[in-house]
């Protein structure tokens, strides 16, 4: 199973999403051409509802933590379904990489 | 001093202080530029500490906080997040009450 195969079915299992995307924006950044580094999580969930957002940054963090001992950078949109519609079903874009990633 | 004790001053002595990839004039990492940009935009005053210049406090900040990735903002001594909060808590209008109660 690859990064983005990992990190949706560990999502899947953790948050029962209504709508989850894991985006490899790997290719944006200064790193060697094959590498798994990058990723984009938008999550869905009602269970996110009435937290704030540390909590539910955490609670990604921790179902993730394997694969965030491997990964880079993983940036991260939580909402739960009805921030979701009113954010008509978009999660900001990740920021231009600025070449710090092969210095950490 | 112990690393973990140097992080304990930084986070208490100053009311806003981020964890960041570079420099706020040169930041080496597009997460830490765009958390930067918010962060001045609100025309406070706050510290920083380039983990790239200082690789114990990036070894160690992660167990300390909890928290996988850089940047780390922190408002009175606690952490409120990395960019994907920091940004999204500033879209929704909190951010200036929490930046106002720490440094009032």
């Amino acid at each position: 199973m690859n990064m983005q195969d990992t990190i949706t079915s560990l999502l899947e299992c953790s948050f029962a999403p209504s709508h989850v995307e894991v985006e490899n924006e790997t290719h944006r950044h200064n790193v060697p051409a094959d590498s798994e580094s990058h990723f984009k999580v938008t999550l869905v969930s009602e269970q996110f509802t009435g937290l704030p957002l540390i909590k539910q940054h955490r609670l990604v963090n921790e179902a993730l933590a394997e694969p965030l001992s491997k990964i880079h950078a993983l940036a991260l949109h939580t909402y739960n379904p009805d921030q979701w519609q009113q954010r008509q079903q978009t999660s900001p874009e990740s920021p231009p990489c600025k070449g710090g990633s092969s210095a950490s | 001093m112990e690393t973990i004790d140097r992080i304990k001053q930084q986070v208490t002595e100053n009311p806003i202080l981020i964890y960041m990839k570079g420099t706020p004039q040169m930041p080496m990492c597009g997460f830490s530029s765009r958390t930067i940009e918010v962060l001045k935009s609100y025309g406070k005053e706050f510290a920083y500490v380039n983990i790239i210049a200082d690789p114990e406090v990036h070894r160690a900040l992660p167990e300390f906080s909890e928290w996988p990735t850089f940047p780390q903002v922190f408002v009175g001594g606690e952490l409120i997040g990395g960019c994907d909060i920091t940004l999204e808590m500033h879209e929704r209008g909190e951010l200036e009450a929490v930046l106002n109660a720490a440094s009032a």
